[in-house]
């Protein structure tokens, strides 16, 4: 069938005399069910209005739970309320239209310009500019002081929210506004925004409100027994119950003002039955104190019907639950619980090829895995299998063109998410490995991506269930096809932590003997040979470099230049400077700056240049190589890593103090007024830019005595200089200073009266007063440098908290803004009906995924691969040459 | 008031008026009619400065991030 194109969508107003019709019970009762638990007659729950319990049958169309829709009915209002929804629009029609005879106030010549601009809206299809006549055309009409129709003055008409108009001090009763409304003839409602033909204003004040079928509002049972109605249910019986006072107080002709207060009443309740969030009314609430979730509630928002069950559902075929570490999986694997595995099924068709193997599955039941949980017969039927039956349906029942939802087996393409999924990278399709234990494993390479930790973080799986939609799957959303990212042209997915680590005291100055060597071949499944050795000493004992068994990995024509992450002046060049020659590493350390995600030059070079499937085996091989390396080796963190000598606290402490002087100093010459001041600053300013510069020098200072005792056989260092985590900086705050403590970007400066804590004097402008932290978090803090850290670190969860929210929002309306745009093979951007967004994507039509670091091609490099083949000697030019 | 010339304003990229060759041409390059082009109001500064027709096509040479410099086309569109 051909897509239909909604063409336009008629918005019109129910008459009292439809409400009626289509009304299947005229309710009068408020209460809902008799003491036996049965619906009350002419009640909220006459299962004329359709029926909610199974057994029951629906006394208007005769059908059960299920098959009967539910059917409206009425409730009659002993006086007429406005319906708050449309205040705003009945006001303009009272201001626009005569009070006397009913004619819209504008003479019949502008009457007739305003239908003439209106037509031409609707022709050229500018719906949207419709408003403005409309809203020309009350401007117009309110400002005139007498009818130009019937010449009739005209009195000021107010809107004193939420629903009650007023003329000139007098209240109009909705009767009264029903009245007015009445009086305006059709010819006139087209410039007021009303079309005739399928609404008449007066049907804006309501005199009988239609009830929502049982269905739309279905009470609860609790496990208690007690009934629990729906909040809708709830506001009907108010409206029940004032109603019928309101009918029995005006009957017996109570005094005016009683059954104006019971009139207005009855208009609360109708107001907040639609929305209970108007504003300058106080919201209905339930018993509990717990607002009433009203019609206007059910819709509105993130939790309201469009955007909770319209633009997101839950779905089947999906699992979710904790998810764990798993470095023996690759990193398109995801390793599936047994107990989920037995609960998600594919659909299978029966044919001559597989219906052995699925008999066999069918065989097996829905309890030994792998089985089958149901199957569709050739007659439609679908049949649940049971340990008792499985055998009869395998033998008996299983033909060809049957359909077998069979469990979950190895190879099977799954969707693997993890919320906020903020990118594309945050869903992608893994093939399902089924193992022991309750969680879901997943290759750590795929962390950064998805920025998942194991802090108890969880996941979400969905089983594909068509044959394209594996299909698409496989070739748009393997990890594989994700690891350059479209966000910044680099690997997205990379080795991190101890992957880096490993690497890293693999190929530092390291040797492996041969039992050693084994052990970490035996993991790549490494099937050439032993490689050459690289020493043998004079017992005849054998060693291997560490580059020399990382190369292994390498594709074997792989040619890179760059700078290892450990790169900087102090450390000779043959480490930090690594050369790849036809795959061998010729010098230099793997590290960071090879493998990582986001920075991994080896990676990224692996990827564009051999492909995503190579550049998946190359990651799987890394973390192999890398954690087998550590295992050897060992590797461990502790806070003696952070022990730096006697002399060296000392010298840290004098630096500080020094510092700590020198802005007394500072301070001193501020008060007496010889401190020269910075162009373009003040005194005070001048002060603390000052201080600021001599704490952070003093900072520095620290951190580089203490790093000076901290060499690369301090595992904290290796992490921080090989780029697998943290920073020198954070050592150098563990074991020099923290340093200066900032709220706002300047020293903290509030709290008391011109001091920050009552342990300093007034005006102290000194380092300690204002939040200099000269502890190192080894040593521990002062209780007042542990206060002013505090506050540092509490801007810095306001900033991220403030930070989430404002991007998330801001995603949203992107999304919003762009979800319809496509990009079309000729390289335009087009929206659903084709119109151009874009001639070229881009501007430059280029694939940022493909780019290179945003930029199309990646020069430096290519004169880089000159210079190396143009050097004398270099192996690469004589592979060439012969 | 002084009157400001806008196209001389270094952020306004330079208009062109397609003549009939020229527009089939761009229709014809990405198979679309007039209507599937970005439309750009009768009204706006620059046509009206240019002096556009209604139903004209317009091109556009813009400074680009990416490219140094992009061209966009648009339809006159009347309000």
């Amino acid at each position: 069938m051909k897509p239909k194109r909604i063409k336009q969508i008629e918005f019109g107003l129910l008459s009292p005399e439809e409400i009626r019709k289509m009304s299947a019970l005229k309710v009068i009762t408020a209460d809902t069910y008799d003491e036996d638990g049965f619906p009350i007659d002419m009640g909220l729950m006459d299962t004329h209005l359709g029926v909610i319990e199974p057994g029951l049958r629906c006394k208007t169309c005769g059908r059960k739970v299920d098959e009967c829709p539910g059917h409206f009915g009425h409730i009659n209002l002993a006086m007429p309320v406005i319906h708050v929804g449309y205040v705003k629009l009945i006001k303009n029609l009272l201001r626009a239209s005569c009070r006397s005879c009913g004619r819209c106030l504008l003479n019949p010549r502008e009457i007739e310009d305003a239908k003439v601009s209106l037509q031409k809206c609707l022709d050229n299809g500018l719906f949207n500019e419709t408003d403005t006549v409309f809203k020309e055309v009350v401007r117009e009409a309110s400002k005139a002081k007498s009818c130009p129709h019937c010449g009739a003055e005209q009195k000021k008409i107010v809107l004193d929210k939420p629903t009650t108009l007023r003329e000139e001090r007098h209240k109009l009763t909705p009767r009264e506004v029903r009245g007015r409304l009445e009086k305006i003839p059709e010819g006139d409602l087209p410039v007021l925004s009303v079309n005739p033909e399928i609404a008449r204003p007066e049907y804006m004040i309501l005199a009988v409100l239609p009830v929502p079928p049982v269905t739309a509002r279905p009470s609860i049972t609790l496990e208690s027994g007690d009934r629990s109605e729906d909040d809708l249910t709830h506001k009907m019986v108010d409206i029940l119950r004032i109603n019928q006072r309101l009918l029995e107080n005006r009957d017996a002709g109570a005094p005016q003002l009683i059954v104006e207060d019971l009139w207005e009443l009855l208009q609360y309740h109708v107001t907040t039955y639609f929305n209970n969030q108007t504003s300058g009314i106080p919201p209905a609430r339930h018993r509990s104190g717990r607002p009433l979730k009203t019609l206007t509630q059910r819709l509105k928002g993130k939790e309201g019907r469009f955007r909770s069950n319209l633009s997101g559902k839950r779905v089947n075929f999906s699992a979710r639950t904790v998810i764990s570490p798993d470095p023996f999986i690759s990193i398109n694997e995801v390793g599936i619980p047994y107990q989920i595995a037995q609960e998600l099924t594919i659909p299978a068709r029966v044919n001559r090829y597989n219906i052995e193997v699925l008999r066999e599955l069918v065989r097996n039941g829905p309890d030994t895995y792998p089985g089958v949980n149901y199957i569709m017969r050739n007659d439609g039927r679908r049949i649940k299998l049971t340990e008792k039956n499985a055998e009869h349906l395998a033998d008996e029942v299983l033909e060809e063109g049957c359909v077998v939802e069979r469990q979950v087996i190895d190879g099977d393409i799954v969707l693997f998410n993890r919320q906020p999924s903020l990118h594309r990278m945050s869903m992608m399709a893994h093939t399902v490995k089924v193992m022991k234990h309750k969680t879901f494993r997943l290759n750590l390479c795929v962390c950064p991506p998805y920025n998942a930790d194991f802090d108890g973080d969880e996941m979400n799986l969905h089983l594909l269930q068509s044959d394209e939609a594996r299909a698409e799957a496989m070739i748009l959303m393997a990890p594989q096809e994700h690891i350059l990212s479209p966000r910044f042209g680099g690997p997205v997915i990379g080795a991190i932590h101890d992957h880096i680590s490993g690497a890293f005291l693999a190929t530092y100055h390291r040797e492996f003997n041969y039992e050693q060597v084994l052990d970490i071949l035996e993991k790549i499944n490494w099937l050439k040979g032993m490689p050459e050795p690289d020493r043998v000493d004079e017992n005849g004992i054998r060693y291997w470099k560490g580059i020399s068994i990382f190369s292994l990995i390498l594709p074997e024509d792989l040619n890179l230049d760059y700078k290892a992450s450990i790169f900087d002046t102090d450390l000779p060049e043959e480490d930090t400077i690594v050369r790849i020659r036809n795959g061998k590493i010729l010098q230099g350390t793997v590290d960071g700056r090879s493998i990582s995600a986001f920075k991994g030059k080896i990676l990224d070079t692996v990827v564009r240049e051999y492909g995503p499937d190579e550049g998946r085996k190359f990651l799987d091989n890394v973390t192999k190589v890398s954690l087998g390396a550590i295992s050897q080796l060992g590797f461990s963190t502790g806070i003696d890593d952070q022990d730096i000598p006697e002399e060296a606290s000392n010298q840290i402490r004098e630096g500080l103090q020094m510092a700590s002087d020198a802005v007394a100093k500072l301070v001193r010459s501020f008060h007496e007024g010889i401190l020269t001041q910075l162009p373009g600053r003040s005194l005070e300013e001048t002060l603390e830019v000052e201080a600021m510069k001599v704490l952070a020098k003093a900072r520095d200072v620290a951190g580089e005595i203490a790093g000076k005792h901290l060499g690369l056989g301090n595992s904290a260092v290796i992490m921080a200089k090989s780029g697998a985590r943290g920073s020198m900086l954070n050592l150098s705050q563990m074991s020099g200073s923290i340093g200066q403590q900032a709220v706002r970007g300047e020293r903290i400066s509030r709290g008391y009266e011109n001091r920050t804590l009552p342990h300093f004097k007034r005006g102290d402008k000194g380092s300690e007063a204002k939040g200099f932290v000269k502890s190192c978090f080894k040593d521990g803090l002062t209780p007042t440098e542990y206060f002013f850290h505090a506050m540092g670190g509490r801007e810095g969860l306001v900033d991220t908290a403030v930070r989430t929210s404002r991007s998330g929002y801001m995603q949203r309306r992107l999304i919003n803004a762009l979800e319809n745009l496509r990009l079309v093979e000729d390289g335009t951007v087009r929206d659903t009906d084709s119109v151009i967004v874009q001639f070229k994507f881009g501007e430059d039509g280029i694939d940022p995924a493909k780019s290179i670091a945003g930029n199309p091609v990646d020069m430096e490099e290519m004169f880089k691969k000159r210079m190396i083949y143009n050097q004398e000697n270099d192996p690469l030019k004589k592979e060439v040459k012969e | 008031m002084v009157k400001i010339d806008v196209t001389k304003h270094m952020l306004v990229p330079e208009h062109i008026i397609l003549d009939e060759e020229e527009t089939r041409e761009v229709l014809e390059k990405y198979s679309i009619n007039k209507e599937s082009l970005p439309k750009i109001h009768i009204t706006d500064p620059v046509i009206k400065l240019i002096e556009a027709k209604e139903g004209a096509v317009v091109k556009i040479i813009r400074n680009s991030r990416t490219t140094g410099s992009a061209i966009y086309y648009r339809f006159v569109v009347a309000k």
